[in-house]
């Protein structure tokens, strides 16, 4: 693993070995990096204000007309067990596509801010600590290291499974 | 064409057939046995038998055939259809439909249905064989008249030829690459009569370097011995006659037509001479003073001559003669059903599609519209103003396109009500009205479980036995109606039946029993008919095959309820039960009324809406939600309060809170909002799954200024303000209970 330093040039050796690799989008929410697989997103959005839906809970900030598609917008922040993200200059919505429970549904999620796209192969993601990340271990894949920070590489299908985001909305209405 | 997609248009038609079918069976019943309900039968059962030959599917040609076999004696009224044949013909009905499904999703048939498909054709065999000597003279005698008149006509007449058709196929070079088989072609002529002669022509075939594995090169000269009628026989190549020669020469056909077959046709005329002479169908000896003829006179004249005047010369025939049969030849394979003219099948997909389009017109027209405005123009108004109005025909048009009359459902009702009432031992007459109301097809799909649920349950439960009936005074024949019809924007299914009406004392134990209800609460009738949508509520103290299995009423209401639409019941004690759902016309695009409340955007759906007015201009009913309406009490809901909409950061003081009195079904309310906007076109766009539990919401749509506003379900609103209310005074007197 000589090619640490050029990513293409590691692409390329990963493909001759067959080192399964996977790419992931980097983003910021609060201090913290989280990874997303690159496969599950669709789009990055500029922030520009969502509507909000009435007596929706804290998780579910609005919907976005989404060229003509509209999309329900989660902070993910709220999602994880932390405060509410603020809205600042930065702040974008990642669009996400994910299937969960037969059904294929777009959401957009809050994050203060993309980082990049990483490619991280499996060999380098360790398994979630099973406490003391503050976040349920089955929203986690794993944990990998980048830059000397540890990037919180999130498993989609259950954080944001539509059942799950569906039945904590009944809840609320109750 | 490919050979999938033809597959896919003979189940469509199969379907469709067999839905006629059953419809004709038992008009039958209803004692319609006039000619055109008897030929429907037969068509449908002779079409779906030819299209499956076309594909080689046995086992439906074969069960087909034999009630083919018998709707045709019935037709020619050799054979009589009683209740019991008719009975014996839907489950014939039943058995192909069971057959087509099996290939449609490509599964055997089980060795169960085809054993049942045998015992059919037996009780077919019975009829078809103790009628036979009627038929057979009546056969015999036809022919003879056929024979006479031939042999009246022409002197020409090759013995022995009797029956024998001759056909030549010249099949485009495109068959096999559009996924058709010559083989099935002949295959299926094989199912019409006896092939007594088949030759291949292989004339065409290229060198080895230019031959094209796709391409069909090869011709055929066939002849077949049946009794079945040109049009039959034309039939076989219903899907390949565009592209194809085919020509048909029906028995007794006189020489000069057989030469001018072979004249016609691309092949040598000596090679074609040999096939007919070997078929029989002309003796060397006319062939070759025909061919003759022609070459002396090709001589003459130093041109090629229409063969129809060579006969003309020839045999002294009328030109008028010839030229007329010259015409129908040509114009046979042109034939087509007529229907085909009027109504063309269009992907459902593909319909979608364009409604979806037509939405994003919508919005951009709704775009335009506010651009137009701001600038202030005359002209571009106008012309914009013009836009808008063709914007709403389109939609309109295009929204017809998939709406459908309910008729097609409601007849489905008609076998169910009969094999129910038989299974029952009832008598039960179905009565239908409104049957051409008009809604969206997406919408009629999705109504069958529930209305089928609901009939079911009337047929079983609601109308009481014989005995019962006569007990209580009633005719023994009870009545089911379906009916539909338009009420201000919304359709409405009623579902009626003159039986015992609801047994509310029974519904009430059982509601206790399973612990649903306070035994000591004093509930409504209303309140009780309600309860029958609880899930695991089964007032049946009998389970039968049909209903009573306690699930059902409230999947029927959840249907009904995902639809945008209501259901109501209406029950007298001894008198019957009604049921009315009230659906919206379509779900893709609506008139709106657009409004606000604190931030937040609302479309009130514009056939629900009566009048707006001030809130503070109507007397108010002291201490509830209620104002005085030129002396009727509306109760209101205020929007910022059921949503619990957040004031507005920057909020003028002292808005002006406006009403808006909507109508549903035979109640009004009022909606108190803080703004109001007009009248807006809007696209509903359904909201995400997310949302699925908050009430009152139906949908979301956007705005032409690219803002997302929340469409109002005017029913499920007010059912939630109900339930705030009672809740509320359930605490407000649980408060009130404690100090005691």
């Amino acid at each position: 693993m000589t090619t640490r330093q050029n990513p293409r040039q590691h692409n390329r050796v990963a493909a001759q070995e067959v080192i399964p690799t996977r790419q992931f989008l980097t983003f910021r929410i609060g201090a913290e990096l989280f990874g997303m697989e690159l496969g599950q997103t669709r789009e990055i959005l500029e922030y520009n204000g969502v509507t909000e839906v009435p007596l929706m809970p804290k998780f579910l900030r609005g919907v976005i007309n989404l060229r003509g598609e509209v999309v329900p917008v989660i902070d993910l922040a709220v999602r994880l067990g932390r405060n509410p993200l603020q809205v600042q200059r930065r702040t974008c919505i990642i669009v996400v596509e994910l299937h969960t429970d037969d059904q294929d549904y777009v959401l957009g999620l809050l994050a203060d801010a993309v980082s990049e796209v990483v490619e991280i192969a499996d060999s380098e993601i360790d398994d979630a600590p099973a406490f003391g990340s503050n976040i349920r271990a089955e929203f986690i894949k794993g944990i990998a290291k980048r830059d000397n920070q540890f990037v919180v590489l999130l498993d989609a299908n259950n954080a944001l499974s539509m059942r799950d985001l569906a039945q904590l909305v009944e809840n609320q209405l109750q | 064409m490919s050979m999938e997609s033809a597959l896919q248009t003979f189940y469509a038609e199969a379907e469709e057939l067999l839905h006629n079918m059953e419809a004709a069976l038992l008009r039958l019943e209803d004692g319609e046995a006039d000619s055109e309900t008897m030929n429907e039968i037969f068509r449908a059962a002779h079409t779906i038998k030819g299209s499956a030959g076309l594909f080689g599917l046995h086992a439906i040609v074969g069960f087909t055939h034999v009630v083919e076999n018998l709707l045709d004696r019935a037709r020619a009224g050799t054979v009589i259809i009683d209740t019991h044949l008719q009975g014996v013909l839907l489950r014939c009905r039943d058995h192909m439909a069971a057959l087509v499904a099996d290939v449609a999703n490509g599964r055997d048939s089980t060795p169960d249905l085809l054993q049942s498909g045998d015992l059919l054709l037996r009780e077919l065999m019975a009829y078809l064989e103790a009628p036979r000597s009627d038929a057979v003279a009546a056969d015999a005698s036809e022919t003879e008249q056929a024979a006479a008149a031939a042999a009246q006509d022409d002197a020409n007449i090759p013995p022995g030829r009797a029956d024998t058709w001759h056909l030549s196929l010249r099949l485009g070079p495109d068959v096999l690459r559009n996924g058709m088989d010559p083989l099935s072609f002949i295959r299926f002529l094989g199912t019409l009569g006896e092939i007594t002669q088949l030759v291949t022509l292989d004339d065409h075939l290229p060198d080895l370097e230019s031959y094209d594995a796709e391409t069909l090169y090869l011709a055929f000269e066939i002849d077949l011995r049946t009794d079945a009628g040109r049009a039959e026989i034309e039939d076989v190549f219903t899907f390949v006659r565009d592209d194809s020669d085919i020509r048909i020469l029906p028995p007794y056909t006189k020489v000069e037509e057989y030469i001018q077959l072979i004249h016609s046709l691309p092949e040598g005329n000596q090679r074609l001479g040999e096939i007919l002479i070997q078929s029989g169908a002309l003796t060397r000896d006319s062939l070759e003073r025909a061919l003759t003829t022609q070459a002396i006179i090709n001589q003459q004249e130093q041109k090629p001559q229409l063969l129809g005047e060579i006969l003309a010369v020839q045999q002294a025939i009328p030109n008028e003669v010839v030229s007329a049969a010259l015409e129908r030849q040509k114009k046979s394979p042109e034939r087509k059903p007529a229907a085909e003219a009027r109504t063309i099948r269009v992907d459902a997909e593909k319909l979608d599609h364009l409604i979806n389009l037509i939405g994003e017109l919508v919005i951009s027209r709704q775009r335009v519209d506010l651009l137009a405005a701001q600038t202030g123009s005359g002209p571009l108004l106008e012309a914009v103003a013009a836009l808008g109005g063709f914007t709403e025909h389109i939609r309109d048009a295009a929204l017809t396109l998939r709406m459908v009359q309910i008729g097609d459902t409601f007849q489905r009702f008609r076998r169910i009500v009969r094999d129910t009432a038989h299974e029952l031992g009832k008598s039960i007459d179905l009565e239908i009205s409104g049957a051409e109301t008009e809604l969206d097809r997406s919408m009629v799909e999705k109504l069958t479980d529930p209305l089928t649920h609901i009939v079911r349950n009337a047929l079983d439960h609601g109308i009481e036995s014989v005995e019962t009936r006569r007990e209580r005074g009633k005719s023994d024949t009870g009545t089911l109606r379906l009916s539909a019809y338009h009420d201000a924007g919304n359709i409405v299914i009623e579902i009626s039946d003159d039986g015992g009406g609801l047994n509310v004392e029974k519904i009430r134990a059982k509601a206790v029993a399973n612990g649903l209800i306070d035994p000591n609460l004093e509930l409504s009738s209303y309140d009780l008919h309600q309860l029958i949508f609880h899930p695991g509520l089964s007032t049946a103290e009998k389970v039968t095959d049909l209903s009573g299995r306690g699930v059902g009423m409230d999947v029927v209401k959840r249907n009904i309820e995902a639809l945008q639409g209501g259901i109501d019941i209406e029950s007298t004690p001894g008198e019957g039960t009604l049921f009315r759902i009230r659906l919206p016309l379509t779900l893709a695009i609506i008139d709106g009324f657009h409004v606000a409340a604190r931030n937040t955007q609302f479309i009130i759906p514009q056939t629900t809406v009566l009048e707006c007015m001030d809130l503070a201009s109507l007397p108010a009913v002291k201490g509830r939600n209620c104002v005085n309406l030129r002396g009727e009490p509306i109760p209101f809901i205020r929007l910022s309060d059921i949503f619990a909409l957040a004031p507005a950061a920057f909020a003028v003081q002292d808005v002006r809170e406006k009403l808006v009195v909507v109508q549903f079904g035979n109640e009004r309310a009022g909606i108190v909002v803080e703004h109001l906007y007009g009248e807006v076109q809007t696209v509903v766009k359904p909201l995400s799954p997310i949302f699925q539990a908050l009430k009152g919401v139906g949908g979301s749509s956007l705005l032409g200024s690219g803002d997302i506003a929340f469409i109002l379900d005017i029913p499920q609103l007010i059912e939630l303000a109900i339930l705030r209310e009672a809740r509320q005074a359930a605490q407000a007197g649980r408060k009130q209970e404690q100090p005691l």
